[in-house]
């Protein structure tokens, strides 16, 4: 009599590999994945239903905590939703910074998808480096905005203030001399945007680093290549956005199709794959670090050259200085109004979307004129990307379905909301 | 880009005629509005239009009207449907709106398009708004067992009941919420033009 073989395996929700809590149930002929059922909502904070009670600039740090490796990508979104249906403009400085720091969040969220999804594999050693140069963004974000993760930076009508002059510096302890913090302080002792340039002239090497330990390794391409195959023409069906739907070779990129801020001003290339699968996404995801840090370092030599206002001068969206608050009664007012009161929407409904690093980061907002929303509808790109792990997995081995969630760059935090 | 935009609601309502309630394009978005009816023959003739082919789902979600302020159409319920065109590079708004009160039912795009699958649990999950013929409607967000629809307007958003461990009973228990619900900043709408000057 023949062995039965079928297993109902249950994957997480506290399984490394899963990137979170993400609860799998793989039903399995031997190795084998028959059918892959995916169960979501272990972080449902219902930020959507939190969103309808609180004022529209109080949601702003909720979006930080969507996909909270890539936070200032999902504030761009929601602050452009909010900019259209006030139908403001955003000063340009601003849109530069915004586009910087876009950018630098790409960088930071490829580099964590690299590190863990690598790990996940069984390669050690790019967590470790990858975890190195996130430090350095993370201390630009720090000093940008006083939070290394959760920024609340962008706001509606820009950025929440101008680019500091000076990059906090190490000090002396006991566990680190005089020489040795000199050295840590030696890029650290320009404005931010010398610090960031210094750090852009610095990683392309780095990339080249993970390249070396990644690109041709024999284990990395056996684990990867031809694994979780994806059409393009399945791709677009089952909606997959951003590097999974460039993997599938479709050069689409909202930054170059449907420009937002200044991205349009900017040079640089769309790395497309050809067959689909999980290497080639990796191949994708490694050319968009390098082309992000060439978009960084346009946006460092423009911010520059022009200084200027970085946050709408409208006071019914953006608040007063604090010079101007405290000296003027007119501007205190609207200062508390601001605060207590918050924008006001006109009614009607939009849709706004970027490039998000794992796809397009969509916001859906619909206002009755209210200073909260009436509705809001977050879309984020993992959520499609989960919802096809069935399709992507089935077919292969228990190992891979690891591989392909590593591929498909999860984080609960946008899925779930 | 707008005026590509306003070609494609006159293309659109010109083929659909009186299908589509409403065309409007607003903030340079199109909006087509139509009824439960129609939905997924609309959906279908958009996917494989000719010009301007919508071969992608971007985001379907739930509405729930029941407390807006200017309720253009009866129904409380609402399916919002985003696509994209990628071969025109265009998007378009689909509206449905879901007339029954008790037990709204509109027809499921699953077919169409199977990114709508998990969008569509969703939707079911936090409107209870039923999908005919998604074939797999089960709860996606909310926990197991969970009663209720939580992202209708007159679920409080503390929830009915609230979960602690007993340890009487030695287990984990669910028992009526204990938060008093509180407003912290009250929902005000203004009038147009509230606070410019020589207006007060």
């Amino acid at each position: 009599m023949a062995e039965i073989r079928n297993y109902t395996m249950n994957f997480g929700p506290q399984h490394p590999a899963a990137h979170g809590v993400l609860r799998l149930v793989l039903e399995l002929d031997g190795e084998v994945v028959q059918r892959a059922d995916p169960h979501i909502g272990l972080l449902h904070r219902a930020t959507e239903k939190l969103a309808e009670t609180r004022t529209w600039v109080q949601s702003v740090p909720y979006m930080d905590r969507l996909d909270y490796v890539s936070m200032m990508c999902n504030e761009h979104a929601y602050c452009m939703a909010i900019e259209k249906l006030l139908q403001i403009d955003v000063p340009e400085r601003a849109q530069y910074i915004r586009v910087m720091f876009d950018e630098i969040t790409r960088i930071l969220n490829h580099l964590l998808w690299l590190g863990a999804h690598a790990l996940d594999v069984g390669a050690m050693t790019v967590f470790l480096y990858a975890f190195r140069e996130r430090e350095d963004l993370m201390d630009a974000y720090e000093a940008v905005s006083g939070a290394r993760m959760h920024a609340a930076y962008y706001r509606p009508g820009g950025v929440y203030r101008d680019l500091p002059d000076s990059m906090p510096q190490y000090q002396a302890n006991k566990f680190k001399n005089a020489d040795a913090i000199k050295r840590l302080n030696e890029n650290r002792s320009g404005s931010m945007l010398d610090f960031l340039e210094d750090f852009t002239n610095r990683f392309p090497r780095y990339v080249d680093e993970y390249e070396t330990l990644l690109t041709d390794n024999r284990i990395w391409k056996q684990r990867l290549v031809d694994i979780g195959i994806v059409t393009p023409e399945r791709a677009k069906a089952l909606g997959f956005t951003g590097p999974m739907l460039r993997g599938s070779g479709i050069a689409w990129d909202l930054r170059k199709k449907q420009p937002y801020e200044v991205y349009d001003r900017m040079d640089f290339d769309i790395p497309v794959g050809t067959n689909g699968d999980s290497y080639d996404r990796y191949l994708v995801r490694i050319e968009e670090m390098r082309q992000s840090n060439r978009i960084v370092r346009q946006c460092i030599d423009w911010l520059r050259k022009n200084p200027g206002p970085v946050i709408s001068p409208n006071h019914k969206v953006a608040p007063p200085s604090r010079e101007a608050m405290k000296g003027n009664m007119e501007e205190l007012i609207h200062h508390f109004k601001l605060f207590t009161e918050g924008i006001h929407v006109p009614e009607g409904e939009c849709y706004a979307a970027v490039e998000h690093p794992k796809g397009e980061f969509g916001i859906y907002a619909m206002s009755d004129g209210a200073n909260k929303p009436y509705r809001l509808k977050i879309r984020a790109p993992g959520f499609a990307h989960l919802a096809a792990m069935d399709e992507m997995s089935r077919g292969h081995m228990i190992s891979d379905v690891v591989a392909i969630i590593g591929t498909m760059d999860i984080v609960f935090g946008e899925i779930d909301r | 880009m707008s005026t590509r935009i306003e070609s494609l609601r006159d293309a659109l309502t010109a083929q659909f005629g009186d299908k589509i309630r409403t065309a409007s394009v607003e903030l340079g978005e199109l909006t087509i509005e139509v009824g439960a009816d129609d939905y997924h023959d609309i959906a279908l003739a958009l996917r494989d239009h000719a010009d301007t082919p919508f071969e992608q789902l971007i985001d379907l979600c739930g509405l729930d009207l029941s407390t807006h302020a200017t309720r253009s159409s009866g129904a409380r319920y609402a399916v919002v449907v985003h696509l994209m065109s990628i071969a025109a590079n265009l998007r378009l708004r689909l509206r449905a709106f879901v007339s029954d009160e008790d037990f709204p039912v509109i027809a499921s795009v699953n077919d169409v398009w199977p990114a709508a699958n998990w969008f569509e649990r969703e939707a079911f999950d936090l409107f209870g708004i039923m999908f005919a013929g998604h074939g797999d409607l089960r709860r996606l967000l909310t926990d197991y067992g969970f009663v209720g629809h939580p992202f209708r307007k007159d679920f409080p958003i503390s929830g009915h009941v609230e979960m602690r461990y007993d340890p009487e009973t030695k287990r984990v228990i669910y028992q009526p919420v204990t938060i008093a619900p509180r407003e912290v900043t009250p929902r005000v709408v203004r009038e147009e033009n509230y606070g410019d000057v020589g207006h007060g």
